[in-house]
């Protein structure tokens, strides 16, 4: 993983819960430009234990001089966003991963719909900027609760295109409104809350559109559960995952050698082969099938648990 | 007249793996001669599935319109030709939304040039079904002259524009809807193979 030490150019609050983060090489050059959607990893060293969070950028993809990242605190998350938010400063460096795109636009389309629920704003803050310069077709629907919380209000751009629903002014989204009608060869994209990401499956399928015009990102951070013992058969080592700690984070602590790349259960590079499980693998992730799922032969550590007698993993 | 099974080829041969109701969701059917009891079978799975479907029917030579218009489309037209019925196809495909389903059935040529119009007007392919019925005959392009030649049985063919003797290939282009000639006899002129019918 190639990270690089970049320093907080930038804090600037959004919202009561949302702030923004900008970063900038400390020799003042210029970072890999990206994609509408990409994300990179965050390193944060708290104390004793490594932190890897994932974040959407958020900036002009075709703007080098520094990467944006909008983090919203989650008081009751596993604390990555609270260091964000409570430690990091302006002037401190952190590591920052390269950028990694796995929600881009898919270019074929003659329209693109974005609809986002709250936070999930973020990666099309990013692709509506490529989406103008490239001057295609789109709209943007973006959900929220309140005003006061949608943070991403003051970095929309002021364009008819543009359509901010506020539940508690009585403008909730109606999904039916927004994805009747579209023009032949319109996808959809959708960012947000699982409930959201159903809905507008669930809402297209019923109106007839195809699979392959509909694409999603869940904001997926490593759920919290029991503690549990994992065997690792090729390092010769048996470790315990934490009841707020990842199995891959815990892997990355006993100094084993294990892949990743989104650490939320989409991307698939972390997948790793169960030698033997005698118990109930909890998959949380997106990448395998339900058959491969049931199957207890593959789990994915970044997000996936395990509850049982004995787990063996092939690293 | 069963749907056709065509032997495994290379993978550029396109397969119409048949048509399965998608239910009475906007529907754009199109089909030529006995292409129309494919449709036929999908009325009969699912009725429903003609409530809003608009049906485009060429005949070329066969006699299935009545039996079309009994299965209640909620638009009917007949046209003489894939030529005639082209400008309804487009001016229908450009009206159309995301959610509408696009049902080919009939000769490689017709759901071949059917699926090409529909992909330039956006439609996603994994909105289009096709089901092949009836003639084998093949819509072949002159790799040399680029000429098409409409419904060819035998392999090898005479080019209908330059006259070159063609060998059939199982290459596709979808963009064209065609399957390529190609010269049987450039290395040694007059080696011509003897006429055989196409098989599917």
């Amino acid at each position: 993983m190639t990270a690089r030490l970049l320093r907080v150019a930038k804090i600037t609050p959004l919202s009561p819960l949302v702030t923004r983060f900008r970063f900038e090489c400390p020799e003042g050059g210029t970072l890999p430009l990206f994609s509408g959607g990409a994300h990179v990893v965050v390193e944060m060293p708290d104390g004793g234990l490594l932190r890897r969070n994932a974040y959407s950028l958020i900036s002009d993809p075709m703007d080098g001089s520094g990467y944006e990242i909008a983090v919203r605190r989650e008081d009751a998350g596993r604390g990555g966003s609270r260091f964000m938010h409570s430690r990091v400063a302006e002037g401190d460096t952190l590591r920052i991963g390269a950028p990694v795109n796995l929600f881009s636009l898919d270019l074929r389309a003659r329209k693109h719909v974005l609809i986002a629920g709250g936070i999930g704003i973020t990666p099309f803050l990013a692709q509506l900027r490529q989406l103008i310069r490239l001057q295609l077709p789109f709209e943007l629907h973006y959900a929220a609760r309140s005003r006061a919380e949608a943070a991403g209000l003051a970095l929309l751009p002021d364009l008819p295109q543009v359509h901010a629903h506020i539940s508690d002014e009585g403008n909730r989204m109606d999904l039916g409104a927004i994805l009747a009608g579209q023009p032949l060869g319109t996808h959809v994209y959708t960012c947000g809350p699982e409930g959201l990401i159903d809905a507008v499956a669930e809402t297209a399928t019923r109106l007839g559109w195809p699979r392959g015009a509909l694409h999603s990102e869940a904001f997926l951070s490593p759920p919290p559960g029991a503690a549990f013992q994992v065997r690792l058969a090729r390092s010769g080592k048996t470790i315990t995952v934490a009841p707020h700690q990842s199995l891959l984070e815990a892997l990355e602590e006993a100094q084993v050698d294990a892949p990743w790349l989104c650490r939320g259960g989409a991307c698939g590079q972390c997948e790793t082969v169960v030698l033997s499980c005698k118990g109930r693998i909890e998959h949380h992730d997106h990448f395998l099938t339900d058959a491969e799922k049931a199957s207890q032969t593959r789990i994915m550590p970044c997000v996936s648990r395990f509850q049982g007698e004995d787990l063996t993993l092939d690293r | 007249m069963p749907p056709t099974a065509f032997t495994p080829s290379i993978p550029s041969r396109p397969v119409y793996p048949g048509l399965v109701s998608r239910g009475a969701t906007p529907a754009l059917m199109l089909a030529d001669a006995e292409g129309a009891l494919a449709l036929a079978d999908l009325a009969a799975s699912d009725p429903a599935v003609m409530d809003r479907a608009h049906l485009i029917y060429i005949p070329a030579g066969s006699d299935h319109g009545a039996r079309l218009q009994a299965l209640r489309p909620a638009q009917f037209h007949q046209a003489p030709s894939f030529a005639t019925a082209l400008p309804r196809l487009r001016k229908a495909l450009a009206d159309a939304h995301m959610g509408t389903v696009l049902y080919l059935a009939g000769t490689e040529g017709l759901i071949g040039q059917g699926l090409a119009e529909a992909l330039a007007a956006g439609l996603p392919a994994d909105a289009i079904q096709s089901e092949h019925r009836g003639s084998i005959a093949r819509r072949m392009q002159c790799v040399h002259c680029k000429g098409v030649t409409e419904d060819v049985t035998t392999d090898p063919f005479t080019c209908s524009h330059c006259g070159l003797t063609l060998f059939v290939r199982d290459h596709y282009s979808r963009r064209l809807a065609a399957f390529q000639g190609v010269c049987v006899d450039a290395e040694a002129p007059g080696d011509i193979p003897e006429t055989q019918e196409i098989r599917p």
